[in-house]
């Protein structure tokens, strides 16, 4: 009950409400978003639109002199919409690779907004400009209008992922393909690419430039591992962006000092982390888990049938053997193997420890060899 | 260099005319005439880098030609249109992505169901029908990352069929697919062509050509030669689409003499 009542009077206080609210939404917004991005094969795209937000967010300021955030973030998408233009026509008409241009892109806006921040701190008129909290962010200082208008936005991303679905789908999956059934591949593709600066923008005050790519690309990287339904991995990937948006935006707002942007990567990096290890058969524990069950019972199988080669030496198929001869095949894990087969019933060792099949043990490698002939045969009639 | 045609061909289903395809100013395709015939199998065949692919592609409108007309059933193309249904290559597309089969094959429907609609349950009957004349039906629920290369194809081609176009435009259908695999294939557009439908598929066995495809188009940037099979594949035309890589096609020029002494 303490312990409720703690976590009510908690969210009682206005600024948590802000700031839990904001990045709520943010973690929502930008996990929908980075399913597509990533499954386009785009992850660095969101990068280097967000780091060129930056030159848009100062421009915006050196014009208009307010700090009007809506202002601010019209610049920024402006800019990170123009930078995301400049590389679609980079890849389609020079012979500059894709990585090639999203450097370049990231590089040139990036440092061109460096440049411009610095000429804005120079400013006696914006001593207090505070365009230092887009670079790594700071969900702190979110005020109730910002929020307000970052929930605009994702409610139209929203509405557009719905009435769009199966065009975005198609559109990742293959975009000739729907172009030659007369889909606007272009506009869509722009579409998308937009959504995804609204979503960047959206995330800009609270994670910023730097590490906003973080917020689209990690969420979808591990909602992936756990599913193989794109429905499935757009609503995980806005739990995993939901989460650790407000735990990492609250934890930073309750120290002072500690910048948004990088507590909520943390926060991201655990969910990746335990996504890419123990997800269910795209996790890397799966893979051990399954070559070392491969590798078993590829070594018994073979030991079977080394057992029954020698079973058909001698009329009694039960006569015990000497292996000595297999070990030095085998190397350390006959063994092993040996221990496997006889906890399983097939194989029995004697006093003098040769080994020798059991009735069971000699149906078994009997029906092995079987099925395998089989499978030969199978594949030469092909 | 003028194409060889041995047949005129009236009301094709597909006419080309002088199209001209240049990438970065190179051309890839340079003053291809192609018409193809209704109601056949026709295969285009050339080298790698022929323009094979992007013929097709341009065909369809997915590339800008230079210069041409591309013409089907007599009027100006538009994809819109929904007259020809694509088989692209098979490696064009990530396998990883996270879908089942019968997704991918109602993929083929969307350009019927118009925007903001959701295939219908009459959609997904049509999409188990053309996966069983795949023999994919069992793996309609099957995650599409679990195929094997001939499976991938077989998706590839029920989702064209369910687009239900007179003509079919496939690349490279036979491409990494076992023998059962092809043999099926070939059976299922013997029995398209036999309803009325037009199918072209760039093809690379020179070996199965006569077997498979009644007609050719011989490609090698430009346009060699357009015709029945049996009056185009000859030693001169080969020796003119693949250039002095001709070698390897001694096993054609016995069969073309064996043809001409018992004719």
């Amino acid at each position: 009950m303490l312990l409720l009542n703690t976590i009510a009077e908690f969210f009682q206080n206005y600024t948590i409400q802000i700031v839990f609210t904001g990045s709520l939404i943010l973690g929502i917004t930008a996990g929908c978003l980075g399913t597509f991005a990533v499954l386009r094969q785009q992850s660095l795209l969101g990068d280097a639109i967000a780091h060129a937000t930056l030159p848009g967010v100062c421009l915006a300021f050196l014009i208009t002199q307010t700090k009007n955030p809506f202002v601010l973030l019209l610049g920024a998408g402006i800019s990170g919409w123009i930078a995301s233009l400049f590389l679609k026509l980079i890849v389609e008409n020079t012979k500059l690779k894709k990585d090639a241009a999203l450097g370049i892109i990231l590089s040139v806006f990036f440092g061109l907004g460096l440049l411009l921040i610095t000429i804005v701190q120079k400013l006696p008129t914006a001593t207090k400009a505070g365009l230092d909290k887009f670079i790594f962010g700071n969900a702190a200082t979110l005020l109730k209008q910002d929020v307000m208008m970052m929930s605009a936005f994702s409610i139209f991303i929203f509405l557009v992922l719905i009435v769009f679905w199966k065009e975005f789908k198609i559109l990742v999956f293959d975009r000739d393909y729907a172009a030659s059934q007369g889909m606007p591949v272009h506009f869509f593709d722009v579409f998308l690419t937009t959504l995804i600066v609204i979503a960047i923008v959206i995330g800009l005050q609270t994670v910023g430039v730097v590490l906003m790519s973080a917020m689209l690309v990690a969420p979808a990287a591990a909602a992936r591992q756990w599913t193989d339904r794109l429905g499935v991995m757009l609503f995980l990937s806005a739990l995993f962006g939901a989460i650790s948006g407000t735990f990492g935006a609250i934890t930073s707002s309750m120290v002072s000092n500690l910048p948004t942007g990088p507590t909520i990567v943390i926060f991201l990096s655990i969910f990746v982390l335990v996504s890419l290890v123990f997800a269910p058969n795209r996790g890397l524990l799966w893979d051990w888990i399954r070559s070392y069950r491969n590798r078993k019972t590829i070594l018994t199988t073979t030991m079977l049938q080394n057992l029954l080669l020698f079973s058909e030496i001698q009329t009694d198929p039960f006569h015990p053997h000497d292996i000595s001869a297999l070990k030095a095949i085998g190397r350390g894990a006959i063994d092993k193997t040996m221990k496997e087969l006889s906890r399983k019933g097939w194989a029995q060792q004697f006093e003098d420890k040769r080994w020798a099949l059991t009735p069971k043990g000699l149906d078994k490698a009997r029906k092995l060899t079987k099925e395998y002939e089989e499978t030969i045969s199978g594949f030469s009639s092909a | 260099m003028m194409m060889t045609q041995t047949t005129k061909i009236t009301n094709p289903a597909i006419d080309v005319t002088d199209l001209t395809v240049a990438y970065h100013e190179k051309p890839v395709l340079w003053d291809v005439d192609f018409q193809a015939p209704q109601d056949t199998l026709l295969a285009i065949v050339g080298p790698n880098g022929a323009g094979k692919s992007t013929l097709i592609k341009t065909i369809l409108g997915l590339l800008k030609p230079a210069a041409g007309r591309i013409q089907v059933f007599g009027k100006n193309y538009r994809p819109q249109s929904r007259l020809i249904g694509y088989v692209p290559q098979k490696g064009t597309v990530d396998w990883d992505f996270p879908t089942n089969v019968l997704d991918v094959v109602l993929m083929g429907r969307y350009g019927h169901l118009g925007w903001f609609r959701r295939p219908k349950v009459e959609d997904r009957k049509m999409a188990v029908d053309c996966l069983e004349k795949v023999g994919m039906a069992d793996f309609m629920n099957r995650q599409i990352s679990q195929l094997s290369g001939g499976q991938q194809q077989r998706v590839f081609i029920a989702r064209a069929l369910i687009q239900d176009a007179p003509i079919y435009l496939m690349d490279e259908p036979f491409a990494g697919v076992d023998a059962a695999t092809e043999r099926s294939i070939i059976t299922l557009l013997r029995e398209l062509k036999d309803k009325g439908k037009t199918i072209i598929c760039v093809h690379h066995d020179l070996q199965t050509l006569k077997e498979y495809f009644e007609w050719v188009m011989l490609l090698n940037v430009r346009a060699v030669a357009l015709g029945k099979v049996t009056d185009i594949l000859t030693q001169e035309n080969l020796r003119k689409t693949y250039g002095g890589k001709a070698a390897f096609l001694t096993g054609l020029k016995e069969e073309e003499e064996k043809g001409h002494a018992s004719a």
